[in-house]
């Protein structure tokens, strides 16, 4: 175990800095925009509204629908081509099995709810911020939730149990490091998003998963508080 | 939308809009905003009414074409994101934002705003080449003046990436700060024509309004770079001499914006 001071000086629990704002997309029905450390997400929700092609509806169930996606320019090297990648088509998908447990839209059936994620920048966990971002933005847009979804990037970078891993953590050559996204269901605890690559034991990886509870209460508070200085302003 | 359309060009008429402005007046608040992504080498956030743009420059070393050896590139492209607005939709770039990257892109190039010549490190071998790209946040109308705001502001903002003197690769996470050879501040203003009248800044009611209109790209001594007549409504010379004249005039408002934001 030789990781024991972070490069950012940060204690292992600590996240980076953050920031939330609901409703900064005003033609959406609901918007968010979160910021931890370097990584950006912009969030907006368009829905319920009607789904094409129509055989995509369900006639039970109104569809959840995510669209992840980082700005050309967003990425920590050269530019990135736009269009979807098969990464992000991946991020998209697990956005939408996060976020759907606390969705309820069964009294909008055939009908769709999109949510379009924009990266302007990014050093690392960014669909983290993107699910962080989502769940914001569905309460704004006043969509049926049961709960509120928060997520954070845990990792283990050479011995060491982190939260929120930046990307000169998870590019952390001197030893083994794995990247662990999770996703948090606050008032069950529950564990929507799971996640992981790089190199782990399953007692290092059952505390990074203990960890992420109180990592992600932080996330959670902050978008509660977003949330409660919008609706108290209107 | 047919109704507002017809309230829109009576408004239009009697020198009103619906939303209490002059034909000629931008919306509030114009807001400029640099360096909003620490990744690219140059980018800028504008807010114009409830329209919002963000403009990244990223800078990579290539071969230049072969026609011009000594010559580095620009490369302008946009997105209209379904982020922004409940008209678009994923997939990729429509006529629309095709338009706005062609518009914006010939407004710069053609004024030689960026001496491209400056931007040749080795002739024949390695040249910078700007790609810029624009991201629509809040479409709220009039997207060409919001792009090529943002566009000049993150041109005026990018520094260059260091260059590793022995192995020649970039390293995007440190910047010089060397800034680019920008010479000319070209920037677009788009004149709507309605029955006649002359609006600037369109909400989205209004654009879908228009008969034709005129988007003209000048530099600060007036020079036109850039013209673009849009829409299938038809021009009299008259009415391209008028729109020629408030576009210029509208250009050198938001270029002393930009001013003030850059002292």
């Amino acid at each position: 175990m030789t990781y024991k001071k972070r490069f950012d000086g940060r204690k292992f629990d600590e996240l980076r800095p953050m920031e939330a704002k609901a409703g900064v997309i005003s033609n959406a029905n609901g918007s968010a925009y979160f910021q931890i450390g370097n990584t950006v997400a912009y969030a907006a929700v368009y829905g319920p509204r009607e789904m094409f092609p129509r055989f995509l509806q369900n006639p039970k169930k109104g569809v959840l629908r995510c669209y992840y996606n980082m700005m050309p320019f967003s990425g920590s090297g050269e530019r990135i081509r736009p269009g979807g990648s098969r990464r992000s088509q991946e991020i998209s998908m697990v956005m939408v099995n996060s976020l759907e447990p606390v969705v309820d839209l069964s009294a909008f059936p055939n009908a769709v709810v999109d949510v379009f994620i924009e990266l302007p920048q990014t050093d690392a966990g960014t669909r983290c911020a993107a699910i962080s971002a989502a769940s914001i933005a569905l309460a704004d847009a006043g969509i049926p939730m049961k709960d509120m979804v928060s997520s954070v990037a845990m990792g283990c970078v050479d011995g060491s149990v982190v939260a929120d891993l930046n990307y000169n953590e998870e590019a952390y050559e001197d030893g083994p490091v794995s990247d662990i996204p999770i996703a948090m269901i606050h008032n069950t605890k529950e564990i929507s998003l799971l996640q992981m690559d790089g190199e782990i034991s399953k007692d290092k990886l059952m505390q990074a998963i203990e960890m992420a509870n109180v990592a992600t209460e932080k996330v959670y508070q902050l978008q509660i508080k977003a949330l409660k200085e919008k609706f108290s302003q209107e | 939308m047919k109704v507002n359309s017809e309230t829109i060009a009576l408004l239009a008429a009697q020198n009103k809009r619906l939303d209490q402005r002059a034909l000629t007046d931008y919306r509030q608040p114009i807001k400029i905003e640099t360096n909003i992504s620490w990744t690219a080498e140059g980018s800028a956030k504008v807010q114009i009414g409830e329209t919002i743009v963000i403009c990244g420059v990223k800078l990579s070393l290539d071969k230049p074409y072969n026609d011009t050896p000594d010559e580095g590139g620009i490369t302008v492209n946009a997105e209209l994101t379904p982020l922004s607005s409940p008209n678009y939709e994923p997939g990729p770039p429509g006529i629309k934002a095709v338009e706005l990257a062609r518009v914006v892109d010939r407004g710069i190039r053609e004024a030689k705003a960026l001496d491209l010549k400056k931007l040749c490190v080795k002739p024949g071998e390695k040249a910078w080449f700007v790609i810029i790209d624009i991201i629509t946040l809040n479409d709220a109308g009039n997207l060409f003046d919001a792009a090529g705001l943002a566009v000049l502001a993150a041109l005026k903002s990018a520094r260059f990436p260091v260059v590793n003197a022995v192995t020649g690769a970039i390293d995007y996470k440190k910047k010089t700060d060397v800034a680019l050879p920008l010479v000319k501040e070209a920037l677009p203003v788009t004149v709507y024509n309605i029955k006649g009248h002359l609006m600037i800044d369109p909400t989205v009611a209004e654009e879908e309004a228009y008969d034709s209109r005129l988007t003209v790209a000048s530099d600060a001594d007036g020079t036109i770079s850039a013209m673009q007549k849009g829409g299938v409504g038809v021009l009299s010379t008259d009415d391209i001499s008028r729109m020629i004249d408030l576009s210029i005039t509208k250009a050198k408002f938001l270029r002393q914006q930009l001013n003030l934001f850059f002292k």
